[in-house]
């Protein structure tokens, strides 16, 4: 036989996900039922600001099929939804309530809660709940002076602010300084699963279930068992397939609440499948800010300075996250580049829209744009070529680790590694940058609207602070991974049965990898912050490497053999020296092990361990993206003929599914970029609440694109070397876009908001050109 | 609340007697009625595709449809796609080229794709992302959607 180790790690192996997937055996919230089931229909709030006076339920109560109508009234013991992170006293009177007690704050809050046989009779039951509200003005832009939340506190729940260095004496120093005033639309990751919660109370067991859970199921099982004074052991999350997640989807929303008081209260299971409409009023939006900023530069293109006041569009409550967005934006918008002197401050201000959070990375989305903007500025002010401004002011591999005394999720910022103008470089040389710029201005000479444009970006990945991993091999060699990790659809089972395989020594499909289930393992983080691979990766790694030696130490015993000559090959334990040797299958170690075993001496019953992996400092991938467009200038209309994404991710344990990750990342910075966008009008309505109104791209928008994915500058913070991948598909794309436009239009620094729509950029077009 | 029909559904070749609504949609009728829960729904307003099914070969929106307006026609939803173990060749694109992710959209793209492919078994490239365009993925970027289509039509000719 052969003694060949097989790699897996690396290897762009095919998903154990797919099989249910694409046979339509999935389990999405929708499908999970319980017998005795009731459905909820939310009553939402039809005014975006206003004295919640009186609800009559009377009707709804009487119609058929309907088990119990719920108010605020119903539920006075039920507390706000708190924050993730913690008690922030002062922010809490921001918190939202699971029903609306007194007044309404935008369009769509849940007003009441029908619970009835059916989801036709609950809808139906539904049209009759009448609220008497009275209406008062609403508050639509972060733009406008703050008003009072409630009597002596006002909509602008906080500044945050982060900074260092003497920027005032900078801009008085500087050679030139330059302003911009940009805006970033209001955008969400909008998942094709709508939401869904489906809660069943357990009498026997004395345990609550709640079904649908997603994202961070451990955070919200000790959040709801908080919320509704339960042990944790007797309240669990389950978490089926999810249909996309974004950052959006699995935090704890009024309606997850909801279900579970309802399956207490009212005895039977208790299921609720959000509809789009709802989903596009509801579940959290993100993105919205308008940024002031400055630069202030010396006549060589060093940024001596930058300079932010940026107005954060909240809508109507601080929900889970509490101040997260705008706290990393502070943090994270200098990137790559080295900054001297910085200050930010950031408004969180609320407004009468449905409320804001993560949106995949939140932050770095809208600062890419911001900072990438302001280099292309300061390059037009300055007279010099962007690509040698961002060569003067990048942080060098040299400077690494390069520490910057911001924060980002409660993090100190400490770049681990990299060469991000080598990167660039890179990528130039790829799309042949100077060829393709020549090309590019002799077709504009020739009357076409076309251009090139750069951003370059530093992620930030693998929030910690621990994952712990559970591995044990049964008696017939098939492995369990028990992760407190969670699959929102991006490979998460596939990555970890990799790096397990690799480790243990077994092949990658007689592992099975838990995640998203409260009552199989007590901790877990979840799957945000693109730290699946990174934190729960390297758990399952750390777990591995101790099975191995365990497995190995009980076949040196049995084998008569020296541990140093044993390996794991296939699920074997084998001589290295003696490749025709005895051996032993895993299973059969398992065997020796078990409670029952007369061989298995002193040891502890099982096959089996427990890994953690802890760390101080999330990593740092980076990227750089090069977009090349036409512009319609009749239609306004905006075609992408090229775009490639390079990036660094350290080690890529599955390139096919870390490509994957950066195609569809992209395709959703590109509905950012060009398309998407929830707009209001001025009563508060909302106008994006079909997919007719907030346009996703579709195939025909989204153009191919080339990836050059590297490996060069793995992270020293890990044992693999890994950095997350989730997130960095789609943070240049608006900031390469907008670039890419204004060279194609001739109009240096014409872009200043997102998504650049065809009535946008129009607007553009008839705009004065730029002074030079 | 209306009284309910009695209605017959032949889905993958087995018929479901089913008592429904009038407004019953055939996409609620498949899941709930006939336990078939592959076939998704996304936005019940006709746009984003996950719901396809075919009806009598053709793609429809079965969010769109009521199940009375499906009486005694041939409805084929995802679960029928495999035969006897193995895969349709697009089910077996779909994995090898990493064309889904959540997998949420998938069923509505795997029927989108069959009704056209056994239609128009030589469809143009343009024509074909004219089809495709009619169902949304918030996923992948719809690149190796496109792959796994054109390899399993080629496929899929190679067995004709």
């Amino acid at each position: 036989m052969s003694l060949e180790k097989k790699k897996y790690i690396g290897q762009p192996l095919q998903r154990l996900e797919d099989p249910p997937l694409i046979t339509g055996r999935g389990r999405y919230a929708a499908d999970v039922s319980f017998p005795r089931q009731l459905h909820m229909r939310i009553v939402r709030s039809p005014i975006a600001h206003g004295r919640l006076k009186s609800i009559d339920t009377a009707a709804a109560k009487s119609a058929p099929g309907v088990h119990a109508v719920w108010t605020a009234a119903d539920i006075p013991e039920v507390p706000p939804i708190g924050f993730r992170e913690g008690r922030i006293e002062r922010l809490e009177p921001y918190r939202q309530p699971v029903l609306a007690t007194d007044r309404v704050r935008y369009v769509g809050e849940p007003i009441a809660a029908v619970f009835a046989d059916d989801p036709y009779l609950a809808e139906d039951a539904a049209d009759l709940v009448t609220a008497d509200i009275e209406e008062l003005p609403p508050l639509l832009s972060a733009d406008e002076p703050p008003r009072e939340f409630e009597p002596g506190r006002s909509t602008e729940a906080d500044i945050v602010r982060q900074g260092y260095g003497d920027v005032d004496a900078a801009f008085k120093l500087a050679h030139a300084v330059v302003e911009l005033d940009l805006r970033i639309g209001r955008h969400s990751g909008v998942p094709l699963e709508t939401r869904g919660a489906i809660a069943r109370y357990d009498a026997a067991r004395d345990v609550l279930e709640l079904h649908g859970a997603a994202k961070v199921p451990h955070r919200n099982q000790e959040a709801l068992s908080r919320m509704l004074n339960r042990p944790m052991a007797g309240m669990h999350l389950y978490e089926g397939h999810v249909g996309g997640g974004f950052g959006i989807r699995g935090e704890l929303y009024p309606e997850d609440v909801l279900v579970c008081v309802a399956a207490l209260r009212l005895e039977r299971p208790i299921k609720w499948i959000e509809d789009r409409h709802e989903h596009l009023i509801a579940a959290n939006h993100s993105r919205q800010q308008r940024h002031k900023v400055r630069a202030a530069v010396a006549a060589d293109g060093e940024i001596l300075a930058i300079d932010d006041e940026f107005f954060h569009d909240q809508g109507a409550y601080l929900r889970t996250h509490a101040i997260r967005v705008p706290h990393m934006t502070c943090g994270i918008l200098p990137g790559p580049y080295r900054i001297p002197a910085y200050r930010a401050a950031g408004h969180v201000r609320l407004t009468n829209k449905t409320p804001a959070a993560t949106y995949r990375a939140p932050g770095r989305y809208e600062t890419t744009f911001v900072r990438e903007r302001l280099v292309d500025a300061i390059a037009a002010k300055l007279g010099m070529d962007p690509v040698e401004v961002r060569r003067r002011n990048t942080i060098t591999s040299a400077e690494m680790p390069y520490h910057r005394p911001l924060q980002a999720l409660g993090e100190e910022i400490d770049h681990d590694s990299g060469d991000y103008m080598g990167l660039l470089d890179k990528a130039m040389a790829r799309v042949g940058w100077d060829k393709l710029q020549a090309d590019l201005k002799r077709r504009r000479a020739a009357g076409e609207a076309v251009g090139a444009g750069i951003a370059l970006f530093v992620e930030k990945s693998g929030l910690g602070p621990t994952d712990g991993v559970r591995i044990s091999v049964d008696i017939n060699g098939m492995v369990e991974v028990v992760t407190g990790g969670a699959s929102i659809g991006q490979g998460f089972e596939t990555v970890m049965a990799q790096i397990c395989a690799e480790t243990l020594g077994v092949d990658y499909r007689r592992i099975r990898v838990i995640h998203g289930q409260t009552d199989k393992i007590e901790h877990g983080i979840g799957a945000h912050a693109s730290r699946a691979t990174v934190m729960t990766g390297s758990a399952t790694h750390v777990a591995a490497t101790k099975l191995r030696a365990k497995a190995i130490d009980v076949a040196a015993e049995l084998l008569q053999a020296p541990a140093a000559a044993l390996d794991v090959i296939e699920g074997k334990v084998v001589r290295t020296d003696r490749p025709d040797g005895p051996s032993i299958e895993l299973g059969d170690i398992a065997r020796h092990l078990s409670a029952t075993s007369k061989t298995r001496g002193d040891r502890e019953p099982g096959l089996s361990v427990t890994g953690w992996f802890t760390t101080e400092h999330q990593v740092y991938p980076y990227g750089a993206h090069i977009a090349v467009v036409r512009v319609d200038r009749d239609t306004g209309a905006v075609t992408v003929e090229q775009y490639l994404a390079a990036y660094d991710i350290g080690r890529a344990v599955n390139p096919m599914l870390v490509k994957g990750q950066i195609v569809g990342g992209f395709a959703q910075g590109l509905g950012g970029a060009l398309f998407e966008e929830f707009r209001y009008d001025e009563r508060g309505e909302p106008l994006s609440v079909t997919f007719a109104d907030y346009l996703l791209p579709t195939v025909r928008e989204t153009p191919r694109i080339d990836i050059m994915l590297t490996e060069e500058a793995p992270s020293p913070r890990n044992p693999l070397g890994i950095k997350g991948a989730g997130e960095s598909g789609i943070t240049g794309v608006g900031g390469a876009i907008a670039s890419a436009i204004d060279a194609a239009i001739g109009k240096p620094g014409a872009v200043t908001q997102l998504p650049v729509t065809p009535q946008r950029l129009k607007e553009l077009l008839k705009a004065a050109p730029a002074a030079p | 609340m209306t009284a309910k029909l009695d209605v017959t559904l032949k889905v993958n070749g087995r018929t479901h007697k089913v008592h429904v609504e009038p407004r019953r949609t055939l996409a609620d009728a498949l899941r709930e009625d006939c336990g078939l829960t592959g076939t998704h729904l996304g936005c019940e307003h006709g746009v984003c595709g996950a719901c396809t099914v075919l009806v009598d070969g053709e793609p429809a929106r079965s969010c769109l449809m009521f199940a009375v307006q499906a009486a005694d026609k041939e409805i084929r939803t995802v679960e029928g796609l495999a035969k006897d173990g193995k895969l349709h060749p697009l089910q077996q694109a779909f994995t090898e080229h990493h064309a889904l992710q959540c997998g949420f959209c998938t069923p509505g793209f795997l029927m989108l794709a069959t009704g056209i492919l056994e239609r128009q078994p030589d469809i143009s490239e343009d024509d074909l992302l004219d089809v495709l365009s009619s169902n949304l993925c918030r996923c992948t970027g719809y690149e190796n959607i496109v792959k796994a289509v054109r390899d399993a039509a080629a496929r899929m000719k190679a067995v004709r």
